[in-house]
């Protein structure tokens, strides 16, 4: 392995502008001549707009224009689109109400945007917002999905009976039946996956341009999947021609999902800038992101696990009420479904399963994608009723889990719902995981904080996730309204250095160092003769973006397929050049060479030969050297491992302490192991986060009470610990470089594995489950209901 | 609309702004220095922090005209020329950061934490970055770049 190929822990090329604070992100951008924009939005969850009154605002110091969304439909400007149809069980498709860019006569969500001021500057364009006069006629609001599908809730859509969008099915359901009628034992669950803000650090910002001399639109927006972006507004929103619409999204301060969607400001600042013919400029307020960027989870489900004598697992069945928020959000529709429903097998045999998930409308913000996507859901639920079996069983939950875990040789392995898994070792995972954290010895721990008056526990999770959706063929079949491959040009430069485009996009995922060692190490040339360029329609053929831990897996897969028609071709040119058969020369090295002799050419002395084709097979082969290739995948790929956690918690305070995390992971190969290891810190964060501290929460009347960072508790540096961390990998089958992708995988087994230590060190009460996020609050007020009672009480 | 002067990274600067201007957007948005960073409305994120004489501070919770002849340095001051400062360095070669949204203002939090307490224990940075948000990396490996800066920071002395 050289310094800097594959397997290396590279310095990150990107840092230098990062730390030196010479990123460009969207709102460092600014235009010549632009102007703001502000958006009005609802203060009420649901309310129709009996009237809007603008006069007053217009005549505002600044302003340039309001508009509402009579102006957009005077425009025949579309709605936002969902990406994925579901149908229910009875066949019918999913209820698909309107998602306009500005509100039409109601609103459904507290921030539901209802004018667009553009004004000369940010503060103007705010002052005139506020100055609008709305007549609203307050409607009764939903925001709990239990509530919302009962007969007489408030309806959201009329459209949508009970505020149902859908109410799909997964699986075999007598097959399940006849597992629970031969069951010996039978473990049921009722959890609560909650809801959660992602918060990327970096606020969402657009700016739109118009070139009144060449009718073309630039749109800087802060998103992980421009050619994605432009495709849905130009399609169906702007009508605007690809060829006439550019996409830029330069550095991106963070997303875990909340910046792949399509968002009605993309659009409004589009548009509005061919309106006004300059430049519009908008950039949230993080108190905006908190009611406008789409949310992530909110389930209630019911589940039911039936095991034999020996604790073997034989069906699993599964109930789910998911929120979809007030509006179907681009890809909101396929997390509670595809990409959580077929994660049920985990990484068990259970040979039946069956799900059922309830997608609801509720006056809230919309829900879509969050770091992990379904698959936390998936996992938290599994991981939790294990344990809840092996407690009810008196089964050890490591053995437990081992006498069900599927067997290493049984791959390619089909799960009952949907996926097929072509490799793995959940053994070895959940071995070194527990070895780590001396699991064997924990009693002894339990004991002496015991003796010091408190509570201390030892929770594992196993996960499974499936990255890079795919194929395209069968995503589609399965209601997806995109393709799901990914682009890659490598474009040789005469004298041998190399820029590479990606369709993916990076927000803090480090391609250009990763990918440009693939590229260095594939055509052994110096790792800095490799420039890696995203996020610009402009100059990137196409792409799918960035999210689903897909970027290795499906973008660095297009990479290689680019990288072997260059390579392809450079033999070609090099036998011409050593007047040797096409057959005869090995590329190793950097080097084309006869084989078995010393006559070769370098890779530089090719790519100059391609643009200097002086001595050249010019009949057989075009000049250049500059290799396009899109990679559509035959399979997920499926990352797995499993994560241990120890947890202290204080009965007079109710804080959960965490003394040890602990997460082994099989990712397949893997590029860059600094990279990794910062994917899954930031994914166990994320994770613990929403096990401990992290919830959106919404009163009855739909306002948001968790509506900026003094009350949406982000997890802290104090908050964390340092985390420990191994990996085994067993190679992806069906992809050129055997990876498996890593982003998600710290948010998708640590909710599991840190609730489940809190309730095992709380088990000496006789606790059986506790909701996230374990508040002190929650944790005392549990503690408190299962204390013994004194004597004298 | 009042004319403010102080001295940014070095150089002097002034400019005329609104009196509710705030450092972090006169900044931003009159000097253009678009390094620090606006991360919250509520002065939560600190990824808007600079040193201003000496000591760090959210650059949002601080008017512009309250810097009056201040002395502000700000990331793009911390380097010297192509030469990284320590801390910057310890960033890099530690992976302390992804998106590099929250870093101008860890860095800038970190330089002073280290100027006042040059060895800090783990637990001590962890309780100094409670105003310093960072969705990306789990703070993991900004622990480690600050103790690593902060070695640097004392051999360099
Ligand atoms: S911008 Fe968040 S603390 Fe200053
Ligand atoms: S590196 Fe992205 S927020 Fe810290």
């Amino acid at each position: 392995m050289s310094e800097t190929g594959i397997g290396a822990r590279v310095t990150r090329k990107e840092d230098f502008r990062f730390v030196t604070g010479r990123g460009t992100y969207t709102d460092d951008i600014n235009r010549p001549n632009q102007l703001w924009m502000w958006l009005l939005r609802s203060p009420h969850a649901h309310a129709r707009l009996k009237k809007i009154d603008t006069t007053a605002a217009a005549k505002m110091p600044g302003v340039h224009a309001i508009f509402t969304h009579d102006d957009l439909a005077r425009d025949n400007v579309g709605g936002l689109p969902c990406g994925w149809l579901i149908h229910s069980k009875d066949g019918s498709p999913m209820v698909e109400p309107p998602h306009p860019v500005l509100a039409a006569g109601v609103v459904r969500h507290v921030g539901d945007p209802i004018a667009a001021v553009i004004a000369e500057t940010r503060a103007q364009a705010r002052e005139a917002a506020e100055a609008i006069e709305v007549d609203y006629e307050v409607l009764p609001a939903v925001v709990d999905t239990r509530e919302a599908i009962k007969d007489g809730a408030p309806q959201i859509w009329p459209e949508a009976k009970n505020n149902t969008c859908f109410d799909w099915h997964l699986g075999d359901k007598d097959a399940v039946d006849k597992a629970f009628a031969k069951a010996a034992h039978v473990t049921k669950l009722d959890l609560v996956n909650n809801r959660l803000v992602p918060n990327a650090m970096e606020p969402r910002a657009a700016i739109g341009e118009y070139d009144v001399a060449t009718g073309e639109h630039t749109l800087w927006t802060t998103s992980q999947n421009p050619h994605v972006i432009r495709l849905l507004m130009g399609a169906f929103v702007l009508h605007i021609p690809e060829h006439k619409l550019r996409v830029v999204a330069p550095d991106v301060g963070g997303g875990f999902g909340s910046k792949i969607y399509h968002y009605a400001e993309e659009a409004l600042v589009t548009w509005a800038a061919a309106k006004v013919k300059r430049p519009v400029k908008w950039t949230a307020d993080r108190s905006e992101s908190f009611m406008s960027d789409a949310q992530g989870r909110d389930h209630h489900t019911h589940a039911e696990l039936a095991l034999d004598k020996d604790g073997k697992f034989l069906g699993l069945r599964v109930s789910t009420l998911a929120n979809l928020g007030a509006y179907l959000s681009t890809f909101s529709t396929s997390i509670p479904t595809y990409l959580y429903g077929t994660l049920l097998a985990g990484t068990y045999t259970t040979p039946a399963i069956y799900v059922e998930t309830r997608a609801v409308f509720t006056n809230t913000v919309p829900v879509d994608a969050y770091r992990g996507a379904g698959r936390p859901e998936a996992s938290y639920l599994l991981e939790r009723i294990v344990d809840l079996a092996a407690d009810e069983l008196g089964i050890d939950p490591a053995e437990l889990r081992r006498r069900n875990f599927i067997p290493k040789d049984a791959y390619p392995y089909q799960t009952p719902v949907a996926l097929q898994y072509d490799s793995g070792d959940y053994f070895t995972t959940l071995d070194m995981a527990l070895k780590a954290a001396d699991y064997a010895n924990f009693e002894a721990r339990r004991k002496e904080a015991a003796s010091r008056g408190k509570y201390r526990g030892i929770g594992m999770a196993t996960y499974i996730e499936a990255c890079g959706i795919a194929p395209s063929a069968v995503a589609g079949a399965l209601g997806a309204r995109a393709g799901l491959y990914e682009m890659a040009e490598v474009r040789v430069h005469p004298t041998g250095s190399v820029t590479l485009f990606t369709g993916c996009h990076s927000h803090g995922q480090g391609h250009e160092t990763t990918f440009a060692q693939l590229v260095a190490d594939r055509l052994g040339i110096p790792i800095d003769q490799v420039e890696v360029v995203h996020g610009d329609t402009g100059k990137i053929p196409f792409g799918m973006g960035t999210y689903g831990s897909r970027s290795l897996p499906v973008g660095g897969s297009a990479i290689v397929k680019a990288l072997d028609k260059v390579v392809a071709k450079g033999k070609k040119i090099a036998a011409h050049l050593l007047e040797a058969a096409e057959a005869d020369i090995e590329f190793k090295d950097g080097k084309f060479q006869v084989a078995g002799t010393d006559r070769a050419k370098t890779f530089g002395e090719i790519a100059l030969t391609a643009y200097v084709p002086h001595k050249y097979p010019i009949e057989e082969l075009e000049p250049g050297l500059d290799e396009t290739a899109f990679y559509d995948p035959k399979n997920f790929t499926y990352p797995a491992g499993a994560h241990v956690v120890e947890v202290e918690i204080d009965p007079d305070t109710g804080v959960v302490e965490l003394k040890g995390v602990w997460a082994a992971d099989d990712f397949g190969r893997i590029i860059n192991p600094m990279i990794v290891e910062g994917q899954v810190h930031g994914g166990l964060a994320q994770g613990i986060g929403q096990a401990l501290l992290e919830h959106c929460v919404y009163d009855d009347s739909g306002q948001l009470l968790t509506g900026s960072f003094n009350d949406y508790a982000m997890p802290r540096a104090d908050d964390l610990p340092s985390f420990h961390l191994g990996t085994n990998a067993t190679l992806c089958t069906h992809n050129p470089l055997g990876v498996k992708g890593c982003g998600e995988a710290g948010a998708i087994g640590s909710p599991g594995a840190v609730m489940n230590a809190i309730v095992d060190a709380l088990s000496p009460l006789g606790v059986k489950h506790i909701d996230m996020p374990a508040s002190p609050r929650r944790i005392w007020e549990t503690i408190q209901a299962h204390r013994p009672r004194m004597a004298a009480e | 609309m009042p004319t403010v002067s102080m001295t940014v990274n070095g150089k002097k600067v002034s400019g005329t702004v609104e009196p509710r201007t705030l450092l972090v957007q006169f900044l931003r948005e009159t000097l253009g220095l678009t390094g620090t960073h606006v991360g919250c409305d509520t002065s939560q994120c600190g990824a808007c922090v600079v040193d201003i004489d000496g000591d760090s501070v959210k650059s949002c919770t601080i008017l512009a005209v309250q810097c009056e002849g201040a002395n502000v340095t700000t990331i793009e001051g911390l380097a010297n020329g192509s030469e990284l400062h320590p801390m910057q360095e310890a960033f890099r070669e530690h992976h302390g950061l992804q998106c590099g949204f929250c870093t101008p203002g860890m860095i800038m939090s970190a330089v002073d934490l280290v100027k006042k307490n040059p060895n800090p224990t783990e637990q001590e940075i962890r309780h100094w970055l409670e105003g310093n948000l960072c969705r990306c990396t789990g703070y993991h490996n900004i622990v480690k770049a600050i103790e690593a800066g902060a070695k640097a920071m004392g051999a360099r002395k």
